[in-house]
């Protein structure tokens, strides 16, 4: 089975995010590849070593990304696709889904994954974007997969418990993070990633042009939330239990 | 003027409670508002949907709508869409309701905003951003429907007393694009209160080392009686409790009268989920802890000492008081 990773280049998810002045967050070399995707990618390096195929890493970024897409590399992906170009910067929602569905598009695969969300936009809308893009099924919140004669069968993460669902091929589908513990490159898998295929992309190369991925929403205006502060922090010892038993009593909660 | 709309999932106790309070918001935004049902029983909740505000149900009974997610209830939109042409569509958080929305926008080309708290006007919504340490509003533009998912308890839910029309909707899905099919479903809710109304949550994350430790949360919400046991993502992603326990961006969004984070550090994904809590006790035994600079009572120390004692105290207490 051939399977399509998208993969994200973030900002250091244990840094402290900045806005620049274009309201944009600041996006430098210190990221890295979105842990939430990497449960995707271990996923898809288990199916295809389980039954042969491909997984191709897709990353759609500035020049910086490349550094997460060696890391999927150094994982174990085949190859991989960086998608970049000038008129990206700022992108939302749409212009990422049409991006990513076109990158798909060009490809034969039969299983597209990605994280159920990103670790620094939160959107959580895109891979279903795509799915409806390129006409096929889709399952969102999937924490285990297998195959099945009617393609793949998951359980899907609902806000009861779980679902099991079935599910044709091809899919788009979002892997929660728990679904699975993924591998640390190993140094021959860091050696082999610098050799594998890399190929990079603009926009026009997936037959889009700057209108199809302008934004279509702007920042307008940020400021600093009410401060939550006036806090007090005290170390434990004789009175600590009895000072939380108080605050509840207060509360009336007891 | 051009309608706003409510995406209104239909579950067996009725309408979604979020589609209530974003009636409730989108009948301050215009006078047209309506509510798309999707889900057996949709005709049955345009009086609750109706008395929230919304004069036009449109509403879908079939079964399809809750056997496969996501895909038939974006085509009914769709269709619906084409015909009407509203000018904004509020939805509530859920997975489900993302990738309806999601797929959506592939089909109207219209922009889509997510953790949406507030709309201050018909083109623009607010959202939190780096665990609401920042309030950004963002202009949507592009072609209407602009769609907005609303985070839960952005507003309360107030009926308004009116009535709705109900408009049945019919749509004629062919069997290979109704895609993915639900063939079980398992609940794994926790005993005890729902976490959403309980006055006090008791919350445990990665400093509890491992699943027995729940147990020390169960025995303090039991002394406390009425307190419900939630978890952080870290806790649910590790396997010791369900998803159903998580709270944070991904998970539940609590507003009770006491919230008490233990072993929790306070993850910008955590505390977007928490932080509408009325006091917050927090409990880590790391000193640097985020957690600790927003809570009303910070502890620093070791929670297996900590949690044992406070629900000896809790019950030395009632029994003297």
């Amino acid at each position: 089975m051939d399977v399509v990773v998208f993969t994200k280049f973030v900002p250091d998810p244990q840094g402290t995010p900045t806005l620049g002045p274009d309201h944009l967050l600041v996006r430098g070399a210190d990221g890295a590849l979105d842990p939430g995707d990497e449960y995707g990618l271990e996923l898809a390096l288990q199916l295809v070593e389980a039954e042969g195929g491909h997984v191709t890493a897709v990353s759609m970024g500035p020049e910086e990304a490349l550094a997460g897409l060696q890391r999927a590399l150094a994982m174990g992906a085949d190859d991989g696709v960086l998608i970049t170009d000038a008129s990206l910067r700022g992108a939302d929602a749409l212009g990422t889904a049409r991006v990513l569905a076109a990158a798909l598009a060009g490809r034969t695969w039969d299983l597209a994954i990605a994280g159920v969300e990103s670790t620094d936009g939160y959107t959580g809308t895109v891979p279903a974007t795509i799915a409806e893009l390129v006409d096929a099924a889709g399952i969102s919140a999937v924490r285990r997969l297998e195959r099945a004669e009617a393609g793949i069968r998951v359980e899907r993460q609902v806000e009861a418990g779980f679902d099991v669902l079935e599910c044709p091929l091809p899919a788009v589908i979002t892997v929660t993070a728990g679904a699975n513990e993924p591998r640390y490159p190993s140094l021959k898998g860091i050696m082999q990633a610098k050799q594998k295929p890399l190929e990079r992309l603009g926009i026009e190369d997936l037959g889009l042009s700057a209108d199809d991925v302008a934004p279509t929403q702007a920042v307008v205006e940020v400021t600093d939330a009410p401060s939550t502060a006036g806090g007090e922090v005290i170390v434990a010892g004789d009175d600590a239990v009895a000072r939380i038993a108080d605050l509840l009593a207060e509360a009336k909660v007891i | 003027m051009s309608a706003i709309w409510v995406y209104a999932p239909v579950i067996s106790e009725g309408p979604h409670a979020a589609a209530l309070e974003l009636l409730t918001k989108a009948r301050t935004l215009g006078d047209q508002v309506a509510a798309v049902a999707l889900g057996p029983g949709a005709s049955a909740a345009a009086e609750e949907l109706g008395s929230h505000g919304a004069s036009t149900v449109y509403a879908g009974d079939d079964a399809v709508y809750v056997e496969h997610p996501g895909r038939p209830a974006a085509d009914a939109l769709a269709t619906l869409v084409d015909r009407h042409h509203p000018a904004l569509i509020l939805f509530p958080t859920t997975y489900d309701a993302r990738d309806v929305a999601g797929r959506l926008q592939a089909r109207t080309g219209s922009t889509l905003m997510s953790n949406a708290t507030d709309l201050p006007a018909r083109d623009r919504a607010r959202t939190e951003i780096f665990g609401g340490a920042k309030v950004v509003d963002v202009e949507l533009g592009g072609p209407e429907p602009r769609l907005v998912l609303v985070r839960p308890h952005s507003f309360p839910a107030e009926p308004a007393g009116g009535s709705a029309e109900v408009v049945p909707i019919d749509v004629d899905l062919a069997d290979d694009r109704r895609g993915a099919r639900i063939v079980e479903r398992h609940e794994e809710a926790a005993a005890g209160p729902k976490l959403e109304e309980a006055p006090v949550v008791i919350a445990g994350g990665r400093g509890l080392g491992g699943p027995e430790a729940f147990g020390i949360l169960d025995d303090l919400a039991s002394a406390i009686g009425g307190a419900a046991v939630g978890a952080s993502r870290a806790a649910v992603d590790a396997g010791w409790v369900p998803y159903s326990f998580q709270i944070g961006q991904t998970g539940k969004t609590v507003k009770p009268e006491v919230y008490l984070a233990v072993g929790i550090s306070g993850a910008l994904q955590h505390v977007v989920g928490m932080k509408g809590a009325r006091r917050i006790v927090a409990i880590n035994k790391d000193a640097e802890a985020p957690i600790l600079k927003m809570a009303d009572l910070g502890v620093v120390g070791d929670l297996f000492q900590i949690v044992p004692q406070l629900a000896e105290e809790i019950r030395r207490r009632r029994s003297a008081g």
